[in-house]
């Protein structure tokens, strides 16, 4: 968070002394930034997303002068997506609390993707016999070698290495043919 | 449009924005405000008959300093809740201050005046038009903040709006202290500090309106 609120707040500031090549950094990073922001909390309305991104950035942009020089960089940007947030919630006339989080809401580190491929992960694994199954998780997801595989699963190297090749092959003709 | 394409050209031709910038732009808005304010008020009304003597009277200068007083108190809040996020806490400080100093002051002159002569001092000659003077002339001024606002980013639309009407309205008030012959601290604790609250209550009403961004 603090790496982030200072490379960010120096992008900021050189954009206000009017460092083009900064501010279209800035706004570039923030444009990543908004787009996560939003979408975790927008859901399934997601025509609207890009949309809602331009706009905070506009305003990011054109209210500059608001930002003042003493202020972390992140409190400011969280207010302004925050607001263009509940802005977007009246004119849709849908009615949500938007709690005032941290500013790391918006400037957290990405941990979702992480967390939906881990998911989908374990539920390809499942459908493979438990000994290809640990065989493919030690060597593939631990990245164990295959000698520390077998010592932590108890089978012989050999079959730890045919586990991992028919395993792998399984989920290839299961999930690679283009079957769902 | 895509968002890439939008950031190029957002940050092509970028102009430098100084430290400061905002509080610049906010005060270049009162004074053009108070510039077209004090014209109309010059042309409408004219200043008082007695202006080349009254400007030596200290209850001319307690006028102008009550709502000059009111007006950067104003302002310091106005120039806080122009920032997202920022409801001015502190900065409101004076503008509850200000009017309290003044209540003191007219409450002071009423307890020594004789009883018959205290009502004389609450109405003045000119109790009926006062605060609507004030907020006639306020108006000027609280085009020009709005039209400052339009760089500025207020997330509490409804304060910010009560601030800049606030302002504007002390500024007005400033304004027609040129005209106004009253001279009594009571007259000024009531009469222009509903003027002034008046133009508050109407920027707090138009504020979700005209600063919404």
């Amino acid at each position: 968070m603090t790496a982030v609120e200072n490379r960010l707040k120096s992008l900021m500031l050189r954009g206000l002394d009017g460092d083009a090549a900064a501010q279209r950094d800035l706004l570039g990073e923030l444009a990543g930034l908004l787009r996560r922001y939003y979408a975790r909390r927008l859901g399934r309305e997601t025509s609207d997303l890009e949309d809602l991104v331009q706009e905070t950035l506009i305003a990011v942009h054109t209210r500059r002068a608001s930002f003042d020089r003493a202020q972390p960089f992140t409190a400011w940007a969280y207010a302004i997506a925050r607001y263009k947030l509940i802005d977007h919630y009246r004119r849709r006339r849908t009615r949500a609390a938007v709690p005032i989080e941290d500013a790391g809401a918006l400037f957290a580190p990405d941990d979702t993707e992480a967390a939906t491929a881990g998911r989908d992960l374990d539920r390809l694994l499942a459908e493979l016999p438990a000994r290809q199954r640990e065989a493919i998780r030690l060597t593939r997801v631990e990245g164990l070698s295959v000698a520390e595989a077998a010592a932590r699963s108890g089978q012989s190297e050999a079959s730890v290495k045919v586990g991992v090749h028919r395993g792998l092959k399984a989920l290839m003709a299961r999930f690679g043919s283009g079957e769902p | 449009m895509s968002t890439e394409d939008l950031i190029a050209r957002l940050s092509r031709d970028l102009r430098p924005t100084p430290p400061g910038a905002a509080a610049r732009r906010l005060l270049l808005a009162v004074a053009v405000g108070a510039l077209v304010a004090l014209t109309a008020l010059m042309a409408l009304l004219g200043p008082r008959a007695d202006i080349a003597q009254a400007i030596g009277s200290s209850a001319f200068w307690m006028k102008a300093a009550y709502s000059g007083a009111l007006a950067l108190a104003a302002l310091a809040a106005l120039s806080r809740v122009a920032r997202p996020g920022a409801t001015g806490g502190p900065a409101w400080a004076g503008v509850f201050a200000v009017p309290l100093i003044v209540f003191a002051l007219g409450g002071m002159e009423l307890m020594s005046a004789p009883a018959d002569a205290r009502r004389a001092l609450v109405m003045g000659h000119s109790w009926t038009v006062c605060p609507w003077r004030i907020l006639g002339f306020s108006a000027p001024v609280f085009v020009a903040v709005i039209w400052a606002f339009r760089r500025l980013a207020p997330t509490r639309l409804r304060l910010a709006g009560f601030a800049a009407g606030l302002a504007s309205g002390a500024v007005g008030a400033t304004v027609y202290g040129v005209a106004c012959s009253e001279t009594a601290a009571a007259f000024l604790a009531v009469w222009y500090t509903l003027g002034m609250m008046i133009a508050g209550a109407v920027g707090a009403l138009l504020g979700p309106r005209l600063l919404r961004w």
